[in-house]
């Protein structure tokens, strides 16, 4: 393998890498910007936990956009759910994890109202959703009219947003001491599953006779992936280790990536997404295509709403306030495009990281608000430029 | 020949891993109408879009002159400068906008900062007038007809003073009457000092109009040919544009055994609610095992309709009548409860609502039936791939892989790839709505032998199809539609071009 096959290997698959190295480049400056404050294990930490509640958002506005709709009630769904979750713990005396499915049935029961309205009445989901928005941050300062913020007492439902997965053995044990073993260990379990599946993937694709990387290129994507995942589980096991919100983003992704890449439901996302009226020829209805994917958006809000009120322990009037906004500019930095068809969840997990990495990033250099908020329109439309370029390239 | 008014010389265009043009050169004179015929991708379209400069100079190899001088075209704006205009199969028209706007589109005439709507309507008329368009020019373009269009299309290319008209495909969506009076139009402009350019699959239309015509084969110039001295006829076109003799466009079919039947419809009546009007009155229709029906009617005499109601009504039109499949009264609410029942219908319009162009080749032929490779809902990859590998060899699909997307592949494969999403649903009844449209002559082939293979497995087959040759090469019986009725029923030996012609304008 010579450096040439190299870079052209990477060019023809730069939309697939091309958030991963941006992540990688934006995490190098911030590192060096900050003097290593950026890539401590404390910061890495706090910014997944902050990811969270974004990324299971841009998740779901994924599938959203990839049907051709948008959803603009999310943010102040999820506010509206989180507040309904703190009240039904101080108000109606539940336990933590009532609430928690309080929210998320809920969440459900809204999404599949928008989805109504969108699929079955025929109202633009920008009209919809906009309407959404508009009722639930009504509603959101309705139930927090008497109290304004609740502070939630319950330990269990706190843990979700602050807590971290507990550890097999005491952290001070002589063997690795001051790391969290658990974590190492989840990290090796899924580097070696990564790296076997990968091989029997390969090795079945070589059996239909497909085309698959050449050895060589493929082992040192094995070894980089590897690596990084190493990198990861090592700086998160410097500090407090897992955190449950990182595993619920974890566990969310990976039925979505499963959802979405290997099953009928999926397939037909993106059928509708890529041509409805064909899809509907082929006999997959639209309708319960676009019911499906509003429900799980509004699940997602409710999921969203308990990390994020789990997180500030309480529920204020402005929870949820843009999440909207930054769950689309995440899912479109992870590479969906508007036209319909296209896009990965995995893609706007990657999307949600960067965009939270800036966010991160420029409060630790003390970069001012206005400031802020001007890179990161500037790297959502760069992302998307680039996006469309290679695109071209493509086609 | 006179003064070329138009040359290309040694055109090559290549585009990442394909060759599309290697050296062709094109001579178009004075005042002709020129056609450029050839099989789906022997590069017509890549040809004229080199010329209208949609291939800007300097991504082709090669020069362009206009009465002999060389031209540098960077866009379509250099090239309408130059007095090209081009009319594309797909039309360009904004369909809300006004018939008087569509013309002025992008040119609009002035007084001050404003559009001068009188004007603008005058100009719009006169156009209109040339291409023997008579219409208010305040309607709207959506509520024309397709060949109404296809006129306002070339009403606006003249508003603009062109001197070379190319037109890719103009009647691929017309009727034999529209095609008629385009052919007309056409001479006029002939007798105007336009030179037309005309792309076209339809062969008998190339013998009536052509003055010279050029075929192309796999990107290169094969020859050109002078209708004056009699060079052109459709044996010598066809010869030239496959590169071997087809004896026989319409493959025969061996032993014939027609059985019970499949699908019966029974005073089949259907309102559309968009168009505010019935559709189809008191249809009556059936279709045999292992039968071909032709559904033989001019555009909008409401075959689609038909297909489209009957598998699953889709556009929710009001449906009055019964159907039966093999005997037993089926009501189908959707197109899925039609496929579970064993009718299938591969739509007409194969990009618009065939295809899913954005995915591959295997994704596009599982879909319909996804859930016969899944289990628990979760599709298995593996024997995925061997479907679409089989049907791939089994239709000969030309593809480098199954993971192509759809888009890169030419038209008639395409149409291979949308019949196979239906054959993997094995259909007792396959509706093929305009199978063959604009396909080249071996692919049209392939299709046509497909078509009598699966009937000779017991299949049924219901083909819409607008070119009459093709009804009668393929049909056992002819029903023609006029109107939203049906006014005829023939078998093929009694069925010939005038009989079906004179039933379908009943």
């Amino acid at each position: 393998m010579t450096l040439k096959d190299l870079r052209s290997i990477l060019r023809s698959n730069i939309r697939d890498y091309g958030m991963y190295i941006a992540l990688l480049v934006i995490m190098g400056i911030f590192t060096i910007a900050t003097h290593g404050v950026f890539i401590s294990s404390r910061n890495i930490a706090n910014l997944l936990n902050q990811t969270g509640y974004i990324a299971v958002l841009a998740i779901g506005m994924t599938l959203v956009i990839v049907i051709r709709h948008i959803d603009l009630s999310v943010g102040f769904l999820s506010g509206f759910l989180g507040a309904i979750a703190a009240i039904a713990m101080t108000a109606w005396g539940v336990p933590g994890w009532t609430a928690v499915l309080i929210a998320l049935a809920l969440g459900t029961a809204a999404g599949l109202v928008t989805g109504t309205l969108v699929a079955r009445v025929g109202i633009p989901a920008f009209v919809a959703s906009l309407a959404g928005w508009l009722i639930y941050r009504g509603a959101l300062l309705l139930v927090t009219l008497k109290t304004g913020t609740i502070i939630i007492p319950d330990a269990f439902f706190n843990a979700i947003g602050n807590s971290y997965i507990p550890d097999i053995m005491p952290k001070e044990a002589t063997f690795l001491p001051e790391l969290h073993k658990l974590t190492l260990l989840l990290g090796l379990a899924a580097i070696v599953w990564f790296n076997l599946r990968s091989i029997r993937e390969r090795n079945n694709r070589r059996r239909y006779g497909f085309e698959v990387l050449p050895t060589d290129m493929f082992a040192l994507k094995l070894v980089f992936l590897s690596v990084v995942l190493a990198l990861v589980t090592w700086v998160l096991a410097g500090y407090n280790g897992m955190s449950w919100t990182l595993a619920i983003v974890i566990v969310v992704v990976a039925v979505y990536h499963f959802i979405t890449t290997r099953t009928v439901l999926g397939r037909h996302i993106y059928a509708v997404g890529g041509n409805p009226e064909a899809a509907e020829l082929s006999g997959v209805s639209v309708k319960k295509i676009t019911l499906w994917v509003f429900g799980s958006m509004g699940f997602l809000c409710g999921l969203s709403g308990v990390l994020f009120a789990s997180r500030l322990q309480s529920a204020t009037t402005q929870a949820g306030t843009l999440f909207e906004l930054d769950a689309i500019a995440a899912a479109y930095i992870g590479g969906v495009s508007a036209a319909g068809g296209v896009g990965k969840v995995t893609g706007s997990l990657v999307g949600a990281i960067v965009y939270m990495s800036l966010t991160s990033g420029m409060n630790l250099m003390g970069t001012d608000i206005s400031l802020q908020y001007i890179i990161r329109g500037a790297v959502l439309v760069a992302a998307v430029i680039f996006d469309v370029q290679t695109r071209k390239a493509k086609s | 020949m006179s003064e070329p008014i138009l040359e290309m010389r040694n055109i090559t265009k290549t585009f990442p891993g394909v060759r599309a043009l290697s050296d062709v050169s094109f001579r178009v004179a004075e005042g002709e109408i020129h056609c450029l015929v050839g099989e789906n991708g022997a590069g017509k379209s890549t040809l004229m879009k080199v010329l209208s400069g949609v291939y800007p100079h300097g991504t082709y190899e090669g020069e362009i002159l206009l009465k002999g001088k060389p031209q540098r075209f960077h866009g379509i704006a250099d090239s309408e400068r130059a007095g090209i205009g081009i009319i594309y199969q797909e039309l360009a028209l904004v369909p809300d906008m006004t018939v008087y706007d569509n013309i002025c589109l992008g040119h609009e005439i002035r007084s001050g900062l404003t559009v001068d709507l009188n004007e603008t309507i005058k100009k719009a008329s006169e156009m209109l007038t040339k291409v023997r368009l008579k219409l208010d020019p305040s309607a709207k373009v959506k509520d024309l007809g397709v060949g109404k269009q296809q006129l306002v299309e070339i009403a606006k290319a003249l508003s603009r003073d062109v001197r070379i008209l190319i037109l890719d495909e103009p009647t691929a969506a017309l009727n034999e009457d529209d095609c008629d009076n385009l052919l007309d139009i056409l001479r006029g402009l002939k007798r105007d000092g336009v030179t037309c350019i005309m792309i076209s699959h339809k062969l008998k239309e190339v013998i009536r109009i052509a003055d010279t015509v050029t075929v192309l084969r796999d990107g290169r110039t094969v020859c050109t040919l002078d209708a004056g001295k009699g060079e052109v006829s459709e044996g010598i076109l066809i010869k030239h544009m496959v590169g071997r003799e087809i004896d026989d466009i319409y493959p025969k079919r061996a032993g014939k055994s027609v059985g019970e039947v499949a699908l019966e419809a029974r005073n089949w009546t259907v309102y559309s609610h968009g168009l505010g009007r019935t559709v189809l009155k008191d249809v009556n229709f059936n279709v045999r095992r292992g039968e071909i029906v032709g559904f033989a009617g001019l555009m909008g005499s409401g075959r689609t309709e038909l297909a489209r109601s009957v598998f699953g009504n889709p556009d929710g039109y009001r449906v009055e009548g019964e159907l039966l499949v093999e005997g037993r009264p089926v009501r189908f609410g959707d197109p899925r409860a039609a496929i579970e029942a064993g009718v299938a219908y591969a739509s007409e319009d194969r990009k618009k609502n065939g295809l899913i162009l954005i995915q591959d080749v295997k994704q596009n032929i599982t879909l319909a039936n996804l859930r016969a490779l899944a289990s628990r809902g979760v599709v298995d990859g593996n024997s995925e791939a061997k479907v679409a590998e089989d049907y791939r060899s089994a239709l000969s699909i030309k593809t480098p892989s199954i993971d192509q997307k759809v888009l890169n592949l030419s038209g008639g494969n395409q149409q291979k790839v949308s019949v196979a999403k239906w054959l993997f649903v094995r259909p007792k009844v396959l509706i093929l709505d305009e199978p063959t449209r604009g396909i080249d002559v071996g692919a049209k082939y392939e299709i046509y032998t497909l078509m009598n293979k699966l009937v000779a497995d017991g299949m049924s087959i219901i083909m819409i199809s607008s070119e009459l040759p093709e009804v009668l090469g393929m049909s056992d019986r002819v029903y023609i539609v006029s109107t939203g009725r049906i006014t005829g029923e023939l078998s093929v030996e009694e069925a010939d071009q005038e009989k079906i012609m004179r039933l379908a304008t009943s």
